[in-house]
C-alpha cells in the first residue's frame, strides 16, 4: 500500500469519525436537556401544577394553571393574528408578484426573522402596550405574533413553489381562473408542508421570554381578560429561576417540563395531521 | 430499413381508411382554423406561418420531430402558452369562426381541454379528480352521474368503480392518463388537446388510449401531438407535418402517409431522419 492510498484512508476514516461525533454531540444535547428537566422538575409535577395558581413564597404546593391557560391564549391570538397574514402574504408571493417585489419582500421577511425577540418586545411594547397604557394579553400576542409572519411567510412560499407546473397547468385546462387553481389544487398540494411549519412557529413563539416581559407582563393570579396582563410558562420560568428560593426552582423546572411537552405535543400533533389526505408523489 | 417500414404503416393505414376519404375533406366543417400563425418565446421564433384547419368530430394529428414546434401550437390552441410571459403569438386562431385571442381565457379553456404528456392527476381521489372541473364551472346537475359518465366515456369505470375515493395516485400509469382524459371530457369540451399522450405509457397502455381516442371522435374534435408516426397512423384522420416551425405537409392521413407530396415528408415518415 502506497503512503497516497493510506493518507486518503486516514483523511476518509477522520472525516467519517468527526461528522458522526458532531451528529451525536447534536443528538446529546437534546437528550440532556430532556433528562435534566425530568430529573429536575419531575418531582415537582402534580395534578395542583396544572390547577392551582401560584402560592406565595414560603407556602408550599401551588401550580401554575394561570401560566399554562396563558401561554395558550397567547398561542392562540399570535396564530389569529400572524398565521393569516404570514400565509396570504407567501402566497401572494409565490403566486402573484414579479421578480423583483418577490425578492424585495423575501428580503424583508428574511430581516424581519432575524430581529432578536428582545427588540419585538419593545416594539409591541410602544405600538400597543403605551397607548393603552398597561400591559395586556393581546399585547403579548402582537410581538409573538410577529415573530410568526416571517416564519410563516417563508416557508408558505417555499412550499407552494414547490407544487409542480404540470398540476397546475392540469388545473387551468380545465377552465380555472388564476385564484381557483390556487385555492383548489396549488394549496391542497402544499399543505402539509405549510402546515407543519406554521406549527413550528408556533412552537418556537412558545418558548419566547423576551418579548412577553413588557407586554403580556406577567401575573400571579388569573387574567382578567384579554386587555389585562396574563401569566405565561416562558416568563414564569425566568421568575421563578432567578428567584432565591428553592421551592420556586423546582417549579421552575417543571414549567419548564409541561413546556417542553407543550412543544412535544404540537409536534406530534402535526405529524398526525401530515400522515393524512393524499400526498404528490415526489417523481 | 427503410423499405420494410413501408408496407407497415400501409397496413396501419388501411384500417383507418373508412373514416375519411380523399373527396371528403372539403366538405367537413372545421371547428378550429388557425391563420397565418406566427409564435415567438422572446426574440426566438418558434412557428412559421402556419394554416390550418381542425376538422369537426375528427382525428388530427401534429407530427415532427423534437423541437419542431408542434406542442407549441397545441398550447396555442387553448391560449396555454400564455403560462410562459416572454411569449408572443401573431395571426389568428379561431374557435367556431370567433377569435380565441378575444376570448374570456377560463371559458375557452372549459371549451378547449386538454391533456398532457405526463399523467397530472390532482393529489385527490378519483372521483373528486373528474368532479373538479363540474365543480370549479358551476355546472349542474348529478355530479356522481357525471363522474360516472366521464369514466365510461374514458373506459375506466370498469376499473375503478369500487374505489373511486382512493387516491388517484393508486393507479397505475395509463389508468391515470385515462383518468385525466376522463377528467377533461366531463366539463364536455368542444375540443380536446392531447400533447404526446402516451409517450410516459407503456404499449398495451398506450393501446388502450389510442383505442378510446377512435371512440371519442363521435363525441368531440381532437387533435393529438405525437412523435410517433404509427400512432398518427393508426388514430388520426388528418395529419400535419411539421419541420422546424413550418407547416410542410397537412393532408388526409392515409394520403400524407402512402403519397406525401413534399419530399421532406416522405424522408421524415420513411425514416431517413427525425
Amino acid at each position: 500500500m502506497s503512503a497516497r492510498v493510506k493518507w486518503r484512508r486516514f483523511v476518509s476514516n477522520f472525516m467519517l469519525s468527526l461528522t458522526g461525533l458532531c451528529a451525536l454531540v447534536s443528538v446529546s444535547v437534546l437528550f440532556l436537556i430532556l433528562g435534566y428537566l425530568v430529573y429536575n422538575g419531575g418531582t415537582s409535577i402534580n395534578w395542583a401544577f396544572f390547577t392551582r395558581l401560584p402560592t406565595p413564597v414560603g407556602e408550599a404546593g401551588g401550580g401554575m394553571a394561570n401560566a399554562i391557560l396563558g401561554s395558550g391564549k397567547l398561542l392562540l391570538a399570535a396564530s389569529l393574528f400572524g398565521v393569516p397574514i404570514g400565509f396570504l402574504g407567501g402566497i401572494y408571493l409565490a403566486e402573484f408578484s414579479g421578480t423583483i417585489v418577490a425578492s424585495v419582500v423575501r428580503y424583508a421577511a428574511d430581516l424581519l426573522n432575524g430581529v432578536p425577540s428582545i427588540v419585538i418586545g419593545i416594539f409591541a411594547y410602544s405600538m400597543v402596550v403605551l397607548p393603552f397604557k398597561h400591559f395586556s394579553t393581546l399585547a403579548g400576542a402582537f410581538a409573538l405574533g410577529l415573530m410568526m409572519i416571517p416564519i410563516t411567510l417563508r416557508s408558505t412560499e417555499e412550499f407552494l413553489n414547490g407544487v409542480p407546473r404540470y398540476l397546475r397547468e392540469g388545473a387551468m385546462a380545465l377552465g380555472a381562473s388564476k385564484w381557483k387553481t390556487i385555492a383548489s389544487v396549488v394549496v391542497p398540494a402544499a399543505y402539509r408542508g405549510i402546515l407543519t411549519a406554521i406549527l413550528l412557529a408556533l412552537a418556537r413563539v412558545a418558548g419566547e421570554t423576551a418579548p412577553l416581559l413588557f407586554t403580556a407582563f406577567g401575573n400571579r393570579f388569573w387574567s382578567q381578560g384579554w386587555g389585562q396582563p396574563t401569566a405565561s410558562l416562558p416568563v414564569m420560568i425566568f421568575t421563578y429561576a432567578v428567584s432565591p428560593y428553592d421551592d420556586w426552582h423546582r417549579q421552575a423546572w417543571a414549567a419548564g417540563l409541561v413546556l417542553l411537552g407543550l412543544i412535544l405535543i404540537i409536534n406530534i400533533l402535526a405529524r398526525t395531521i401530515l400522515s393524512r389526505g393524499i400526498a404528490v408523489p415526489r417523481s | 430499413m427503410q423499405a420494410s417500414s413501408k408496407p407497415g404503416l400501409s397496413v396501419n393505414i388501411v384500417t383507418n381508411t373508412a373514416s375519411v376519404t380523399p373527396g371528403e375533406t372539403a366538405a367537413l366543417p372545421m371547428r378550429m382554423t388557425i391563420s397565418k400563425v406566427n409564435f415567438y418565446y422572446g426574440s426566438k421564433q418558434i412557428l412559421f406561418d402556419i394554416n390550418m384547419g381542425i376538422a369537426d368530430k375528427r382525428v388530427t394529428a401534429l407530427i415532427g420531430p423534437s423541437g419542431c414546434g408542434k406542442s407549441t401550437l397545441l398550447r396555442a390552441m387553448n391560449r396555454m402558452h400564455e403560462t410562459v410571459h416572454t411569449s408572443r403569438l401573431e395571426g389568428e386562431i379561431q374557435l367556431d369562426g370567433q377569435n380565441i385571442l378575444a376570448q374570456d381565457v377560463t371559458s375557452l379553456r372549459r371549451r378547449v381541454g386538454m391533456v398532457f404528456q405526463r399523467p397530472n392527476p390532482f393529489p385527490k381521489s378519483i372521483f373528486d379528480n373528474v368532479a373538479y372541473g363540474l365543480r370549479i364551472n358551476g355546472i349542474k346537475g348529478s355530479t356522481s352521474e357525471m363522474v360516472e359518465k366521464s369514466l365510461r366515456r374514458a373506459a375506466l369505470w370498469d376499473e375503478v368503480k369500487d374505489h373511486l375515493h382512493k387516491s388517484a395516485y393508486d393507479l397505475s400509469g395509463g389508468q391515470q392518463q385515462r383518468l385525466c382524459i376522463a377528467r377533461a371530457l366531463a366539463v364536455e369540451p368542444e375540443v380536446l388537446l392531447l400533447d404526446e399522450p402516451c409517450s410516459a405509457l407503456d404499449p398495451i397502455s398506450t393501446a388502450k388510449i389510442e383505442e378510446l381516442l377512435v371512440e371519442l371522435k363521435s363525441l368531440t374534435t381532437i387533435t393529438i401531438v405525437t412523435h410517433n408516426m404509427q400512432q398518427a397512423a393508426r388514430v388520426s384522420d388528418f395529419t400535419s407535418f411539421l419541420l422546424t416551425g413550418q407547416m410542410i405537409e397537412f393532408s388526409p392521413t392515409p394520403q400524407l402517409f402512402t403519397t406525401p407530396s413534399d419530399p421532406r415528408t416522405e424522408a421524415y415518415i420513411t425514416g431517413r431522419f427525425g
